[in-house]
């Protein structure tokens, strides 16, 4: 039968091992040689841009990676999405949207009126941009076969 | 009570309460918009709404965990708390943070990163609070008679959930890093350390309630402590598979996280085995419904809904939907809301004097608070494979898919109303105790 000892050795030693692994694999996945974010491409506008994203808490009610509130629009590929579906005016809608004064209310739920500078806006978008260029393991708005099959054709 | 410290863990009981009141009317404010009803945007936008309904949550646990430590370390140091009046300078000086930050959230005074919306100069205070908090816990520990193992888990989750605070306070650039160390704080939280304050925590309430030995208990405890670690820690992959890092994650994490839900069905198994092995009938039957409680629906909420949606191949199609609500409600809710809500129920007859154990009051508290939070849970659930189905298989527009399902937050709001039924008449109870009382040291437990 188990004794408590061995069962602080199991405790003790399965942490240590785990803990180790994990940061190895954390240095491995964030080193260079496995970057899948475009490191290179991360230049001052985009920074600014998630500054600004931040600073508003975009995210409590949009996703991005994935990641936020559920509320609003997945923004990943924002730029291509709004591209597609205003004939490659798809910055110019987004920057209507973040610099305006009236409060934006597509289908009835409602967004803050931001106000941005054009500069804000374009800085916005310079990280959306980067965003979207982003190796995802495979994962999208729209991810099953057959409604992408749907969607081609 | 054996203690007269130990009354200090009512007052951070009492703040626990307060929050809870308002976190739930932020989660209404959410509900109601999600169905049309957002008249306080101007005042509240739904991601203040956010920000203030999670970082509530986080802090009333915090403030629960802290009672609960409180109330904990001096009876099993057996030695009085070292310094009572620093324990109120740490309480209030807490909620002083948590009221500057959450009436920050309304006036676009936050940082945007989910969870941790904290800015950071009250970070700094956070961690000055925190290390205030250890302090005093830790030295009555090993200034005290004896460290039981009880006693070292529960000062160990709480040492480390400080520690591992800190990599989300790290600048980054990239959206990517950022959100990789945001899960060091928030994932190794939840599905690690927080775990080892909860296993103290249930394993100081079996103790005392079931009156089995506390040797077998706390090798049990090590044995749940340890499976959750060894899942719990490379299950952070979970949050990695699709945010633009390396693929080894859809394998380290999907294997991981499968393991995950072993962790929260021993702990089911263990506490509802030292139940029935328990030769003790403690009187306080409340607190004994919301232990054991705890450890079932913290299996089903955090461990089988948390398996439903871990698998890479499922994650795929469920990742940034409601499906993670779902999972995020009831995982929250049994794990460690209703620990915290145990520990409440056990230690207040013991400080106040007062042994309301028989009440209707708060059997019915148990009951509401539970069925309306599976209901919350069950809403959550259709109206977020719905979305997966509608958005994710047919490419249907999200603002569309969000009017389909909009019906589903009725449901919820309805099943919200109940579960607040019961968390109101909780608080009755509590205030029903009465404040504590130094006449509660000569009295039996």
């Amino acid at each position: 039968m188990l004794s408590k000892k061995q069962a602080r050795a199991f405790f003790l030693g399965g942490t240590l091992v785990t803990f180790l692994i994990f940061i190895g694999l954390t240095v491995y996945s964030l080193s260079e040689a496995t970057d899948q974010t475009n490191h290179e491409n991360l230049t001052a506008e985009v920074v600014r841009g998630k500054e600004i994203w931040e600073s508003n808490n975009c995210m409590g009610c949009h996703t991005i990676l994935g990641e936020g509130g559920y509320y609003a629009p997945e923004l990943t590929k924002v730029v291509d999405r709004l591209n597609q579906r205003y004939d490659g005016n798809g910055e110019e809608v987004i920057k209507s949207i973040l610099m305006s004064k009236g409060p934006w209310q597509p289908n009835g739920r409602k967004m803050v009126a931001y106000g941005m500078t054009e500069q804000e806006a374009t800085d916005v978008i310079a990280f959306f941009k980067w965003i979207g260029e982003i190796d995802l393991n495979g994962f999208d708005r729209i991810v099953s076969p057959l409604a992408k099959d749907k969607i081609n054709n | 009570m054996k203690y007269k410290s130990q009354k200090v863990a009512y007052w951070f009981f009492a703040l626990s309460m307060l929050l809870l009141i308002l976190q739930i009317t932020y989660g209404f404010i959410m509900g109601f918009a999600r169905i049309g009803f957002d008249n306080l945007h101007d005042f509240i936008p739904f991601n203040t709404a956010r920000a203030v309904h999670t970082n509530l949550l986080v802090v009333w646990l915090l403030s629960g965990f802290m009672g609960a430590a409180y109330y904990i370390i001096p009876e099993e140091a057996q030695k009085e708390l070292v310094s009572v009046k620093l324990a109120y300078v740490q309480l209030i000086s807490l909620a002083i943070v948590g009221v500057i930050a959450i009436v920050g959230y309304h006036f676009n005074y936050w940082e945007g990163r989910k969870f941790l919306e904290i800015p950071r100069p009250l970070d700094y205070l956070v961690v000055v609070n925190v290390l205030l908090f250890l302090g005093l816990i830790l030295t009555t520990l090993f200034k005290g008679k004896r460290q039981t193992t009880t006693a070292l888990v529960l000062s160990m989750g709480l040492l480390f959930a400080a520690l591992l605070y800190l990599p989300g306070m790290l600048p980054f650039d990239s959206q990517v890093t950022d959100s990789f160390f945001r899960w060091w704080v928030v994932h190794l939280w939840v599905e690690g350390v927080w775990e080892l304050i909860m296993g103290g925590i249930l394993s100081f309430l079996l103790i005392k309630l079931t009156g089995v030995d506390r040797e077998v208990i706390e090798k049990w405890l090590y044995v749940i402590v340890g499976l959750t670690f060894l899942s719990g820690v490379l299950g952070t992959g979970h949050h990695y598979y699709y945010i633009g890092v390396n693929k080894i994650w859809l394998v380290v994490g999907g294997i991981f996280s499968a393991l995950e839900p072993l962790a929260f069905l021993a702990m089911a198994l263990f506490a509802v085995n030292m139940y029935r092995k328990g030769e003790k009938k403690h009187p306080n039957k409340l607190a004994l419904y919301w232990t054991l409680g705890s450890a079932i629906v913290s299996f089903v909420g955090a461990g089988l809904l948390g398996f439903a949606h871990t698998l890479p191949q499922t994650n795929l199609y469920t990742h940034g939907t409601l499906v993670t609500a779902m999972h995020g409600h009831l995982a929250f809710w049994g794990a460690y809301a209703m620990i915290v809500l145990a520990i409440i129920s056990y230690s207040l007859p013991n400080m106040t004097g007062r042994k309301l154990y028989e009440s209707t009051r708060g059997r019915a508290a148990f009951w509401l608070a539970n069925i309306g939070m599976i209901g919350m849970t069950v809403a959550f659930g259709v109206a977020g494979v719905a979305q997966v189905y509608l958005e994710r298989k047919f490419g249907m527009d999200f603002m569309k898919v969000q009017k389909e399902i909009s019906i589903h937050f009725v449901v919820l709001v309805l099943c919200a109303t109940m579960f607040t039924t019961g968390i109101v008449l909780y608080i009755i109870d509590f205030y029903k105790h009465g404040k504590p009382t130094d006449e509660a040291l000569q009295i039996n437990e």
